[in-house]
Order: C-alpha cells, then structure tokens, then sequence
C-alpha cells in the first residue's frame, strides 16, 4: 500500500537518503517525551492535530520577543522585519505546493475559514438559485456545511457525490453528477474519517471539462505527501498549519490567480484597501484583498518554518514511512475478532478507523488513554460517513511522520487489553 | 490517577452487556429522545406516567458502556416512583457524577459514582438522564448533552 500516489511529486528535499532517522526525528518534537497516565505517550491523533517540532516553537517565541510588530504598515524597523519574515513565509508556501505566484497565496486561519472563504466569495458572485455545488459523501463537516450555508442564501442545490462500501471514490457516479448546472465541485484530498485518497487528477478533468472548478481541502494531506497545486491543476486548495506541524490559528488558501481576481473581498477592514473614501474603496492586490486586519503573523511566520521542516525530512520519505505504518497496523489489527476496519480503499493514507464488535468507541478510547495511546472516538465531523457505513462512532489512529511500528504494538496490546475487560 | 476499575465496574458490564428494560414501550405516553453530539449516542427514553407515578419505563438506543449502563439503571430506578421523586433522583444524580458529590443514597447507581473521575465521560452518563427530565416535561424537541 502507497500513501497519497495521485500527486505528482515535485520536489523532495531529503536529509537522509532513502528515508529518515525517526528515532533522532522524535527528539525534536519536545511533546513525545511526555508521559499520559504514567505509561509515555503514544500520539496517534494527528488527523486531528499534529505536534510541534522545537524549531516551531522557537519561531513563534523569537517573533515575540525579538521583532514583535505590525506588518505592512510602519517604517520601523521592527515592522519591516515582521513584514519580511511574514512575506518570506508565504514564499515558503508557494514553494511547498508549487504554486504559480505568491499571489495565490491567501493566509487565513484555517481549512474552514479557506473554505468558507470561497463560499461566500466566490458563490455571491458565480452561483445562482438553481445551479449546482458538488461535493463527495466523505467530505468533513467543514467542506459540508459551508455549501449549505450558499446554498439556503442563493438557492443553489447541493449534490453529493457517493462512496463505495471499500470508501472508495464512485468516479462514474461523480461524472453523472457534472453538468452545465454545476458551478464548482469541493472534494477531501485524504478523508479524514476513512484514509481514503481521492483519484483528484481524474476529478479535476472530469470537472474542467464542463468548466468547472475544483476546490481541494487538503487538511489530511499537506503533512503526508507532496502536493503540487499546478501539477493537480486544482483551483483552490485549502489546508490547516496546525496539521502539518504548524500552530493553530494559521492556515492557507491557494486560488488561481483568475478566479481570486474576480472575487469580491471577504472581510472588509484595513490591509485590504488601496483608497477608502465614505463614497467608494477600492482593493488592495492580491493576496491583501484577502486578508483583512491585523493577520496571525507569528502564526504564518512559524508555518513557513514547520514546512521547511517538514521538506527538509523529505515529503517522499514520509510517505514511504506512514505507508509502512499503515500496512503495519493494519496488518496487526486483522487478527483482532470483531475488528472492522472502516476505509479499506487502496491506496490509502496512514488513517486506520475502526469498530470493535461489542464495544464503543468512546470506551475503547478511554481505555486507550489509560494506556497513554491518544486516539480520536466519535465521528470524526464527518457524521454522514458514520451513517454510510452503518456506524454511530469509530475508533480513529492516524499516523505522522515520529510514529513507529513499536508504538503500534504498544496500541495493538492496550486494544487487546480493552477487550479483555470487556469480555 | 483515576483507576480504570472505579468507572468500568461489574454492574456496568452486566448492564451493558443486558440491558434492561429495552425497547420499545408499548402503551407508554411521556418519551423523549436525547443526542450526545460528541460521540454520537442517541437513546430514546419511554415513560408510562399514572396519575403521577412511573409505572413503568424503558429506553432504546446506541450508546457506550457508561450511557448503557446508566440508561439501565435508571429506568429500573424509575419503576414506581412519582414524577416529582424521579426529578429528584435525577438531581441527585448529576450531582454524584458531576456536581458536589451529594451524599444521598442512591443505591445501586452508586457503582456509576467512578464516572467522577472521568470529566469527558461525565456526559456518557448523564445523557439518559437529560433524557429522562425531556420525556417528564414530554418536550418534544430532542435534548443534546450541549
């Protein structure tokens, strides 16, 4: 099994040939030392969020106490280097997802806010009442609920595109879907819930052949496998920093250079004009038009050095090694009776969701814990994939990058040990 | 550290694992459905009210040990008594689990006392019980433990 193979890899700066030192990774992310229960810790929630390494830390920490200003506004020279440090980590994005220009690179505050962003900016200008917003049945809350907001306001119609028993992506289903109706088509690169990875480069032409555009929410990918926003020919792609080892607060949107000019701001405030009389505004450039008040420039600025972080141990490198971690676990799990794996499509990312026949998640989740493995229990904000496999809750691991086969052995035995308790 | 055996004790077990009093309640005229958004229980609580007194009850529903347990419990709590003792009960019952630790005597629900230890669990617990003071004012909107 592969993690996410669709994305054409465009660069991999790797440090160690052929893979990394995990063991001499670990020591740089401060957290994992840390002991839950007095068992040490076993993180396995990193779909939900990923730990920080110290170089992270420490940017966020010098901003503060070394060049703490406003951006773009004073001559100082605190500001400029803020605005410096702010710029060059948008530079850093654009590289990481090989975007055409820096332009495209929008910093908001996370995948929702990106999302949401396109919603109302690009929907009150291109969607009316009666066309159509296509989205996947195993998209997370946050690529759900912002359409249905568009939609109640315009009077547009959701589709949905269905998923297989395995989770799989229903291409042939998807494209019975398009039509001269469809305005744009919002799709999960890596489910959250299932570890499924869309067929994106076949979604996108499907799409593009009918003049529609794509928005990718790329939450469970940026931290996983290389993403190349021009090599996808996506429109929009939406991802979250404190996913790949960023702080929260801080997340990014790319658009095609096109369609962000045509849109109307978002917020309104300052950053974002050129003039402001009472009578008339008019925008700043892109990305400012975008990015209204005072933004998260610690936040960005300690982005940009999570993914050289994450570039430098090699994107390829990672995915190898969370593939392995993958096919590990699950292969440890198959002997567990009552186990059902939820999300079984090839290829898969380092997601494992499941149910144990006889026990709720949220049990085995507290028991887990006990044990000091962190797993996410519920419905992983994607409510409608509980209800498509029949499920009300699943027992979610995900791994990144510091995960190691022994701590899957470590979670394979408090499982084991789960079931005992409840036999 | 809490002990794992303080909130998985045996009675919760045989409860979960039997529970009681569950399905559907022929003839009853006060229910009511309660929704844990966090993790996804839904239980559905029947009531049989007789000139102010439970006569009988019953639950159905998705739920962990914890919710299963003490959904099983209550409504063998419930059976026979007055709605204004059954408010009361429930009362003390969420102070056991999340309020000031009430001393009254609560018999066998006593062995969800643990789920003190457990804060994320609390609302596990305490769901059926939401659920219970929704079918007593017999509203008909579904409660949430939010």
């Amino acid at each position: 099994m592969s993690a996410v193979v669709q994305s054409p890899v465009v660069r991999s700066v790797r440090r160690y040939a052929g893979g990394y030192d995990v063991e001499r990774l670990r020591g740089e992310f401060p957290i994992l030392a840390a002991t839950v229960h007095g068992k040490r810790l076993v993180y396995f929630d990193n779909g939900a969020t990923t730990q920080k390494p110290r170089v992270v830390i420490a940017a966020e920490k010098d901003y503060y106490e070394q060049y703490n200003a406003n951006v773009h506004r004073g001559v100082h020279a605190l500001s400029q280097r803020a605005t410096d440090a702010y710029e060059s980590a948008r530079k850093r994005v654009r590289h990481f997802i090989n975007a055409a220009s820096e332009k495209e690179i929008v910093f908001v505050r996370g995948t929702t806010e990106a999302i949401n962003l396109v919603a109302q900016c690009f929907g009150r200008t291109r969607v009316r009442s009666g066309d159509e917003i296509v989205i996947s049945a195993m998209e997370h809350h946050s690529n759900i609920v912002p359409w249905q907001l568009l939609c109640e306001q315009t009077g547009a119609v959701l589709r949905v595109a269905p998923i297989g028993d395995e989770g799989e992506f229903l291409l042939e289903a998807y494209e019975k879907l398009l039509g001269p109706r469809t305005r744009l088509v919002a799709v999960t690169h890596v489910s959250n819930a299932l570890g499924t990875v869309t067929p994106l480069r076949r979604v996108i032409d499907l799409a593009h052949r009918y003049a529609v555009p794509v928005l990718v929410d790329g939450a469970q990918t940026v931290a996983h496998a290389a993403v190349d926003v021009q090599g996808l020919d996506c429109d929009f792609y939406a991802f979250s920093g404190h996913k790949v080892h960023g702080p929260t607060g801080i997340g990014v949107l790319y658009g095609r250079e096109a369609l962000l000019d045509e849109m109307p701001p978002f917020q309104g405030g300052g950053d974002m004009i050129k003039t402001v009389t009472f009578e008339k505004s008019t925008w700043a450039e892109l990305p400012y038009k975008f990015e209204a008040g005072t933004p998260n420039i610690a936040g960005a600025i300690a982005l940009g050095v999570a993914l050289d972080f994450v570039a430098g141990v090699g994107l390829e490198a990672i995915a190898a090694h969370e593939a392995d971690l993958i096919a590990y676990a699950t292969e440890r799990v198959s002997d567990i009776r009552g186990l059902r794996i939820i999300g079984t499509a090839p290829p898969k990312a380092g997601i494992l969701s499941f149910t144990l026949e006889g026990m709720h998640a949220h049990d085995i989740g507290t028991i887990l814990d006990h044990h000091g493995v962190a797993v996410r229990t519920g419905h992983h904000c994607a409510m409608p994939v509980m209800r498509r496999f029949n499920v009300p809750a699943t027992t979610r691991a995900s791994f990144a990058l510091y995960n190691t086969r022994s701590e899957i052995d470590v979670f394979v035995d408090a499982l084991l040990k789960a079931k005992e308790l409840f036999a | 550290m809490p002990d794992l055996r303080n909130l998985y004790q045996e009675v919760i077990f045989d409860h979960n694992r039997h529970p009681r009093n569950f399905g559907k309640l022929e003839g009853s005229n006060r229910e009511a459905k309660g929704y844990n958004p966090l993790c996804g229980d839904e239980v559905m609580v029947y009531l049989k009210v007789d000139e102010g007194v439970i006569v009988d009850a019953a639950f159905e529903g998705i739920g962990c040990a914890i919710s299963t347990a003490s959904a099983s419990l209550m409504t063998e709590a419930l059976k026979g008594t007055t709605v204004a003792q059954a408010q009361q009960l429930s009362e003390d019952f969420h102070d056991m689990v999340a309020g000031s630790g009430s001393c009254r005597e609560l018999g066998k629900l006593e062995v969800l006392s643990g789920v003190r230890e457990f804060p994320v669990r609390v609302k596990c617990a305490t769901l059926p019980w939401h659920t219970l003071n929704a079918a007593l004012k017999s509203s008909k909107e579904p409660v949430t433990t939010e």
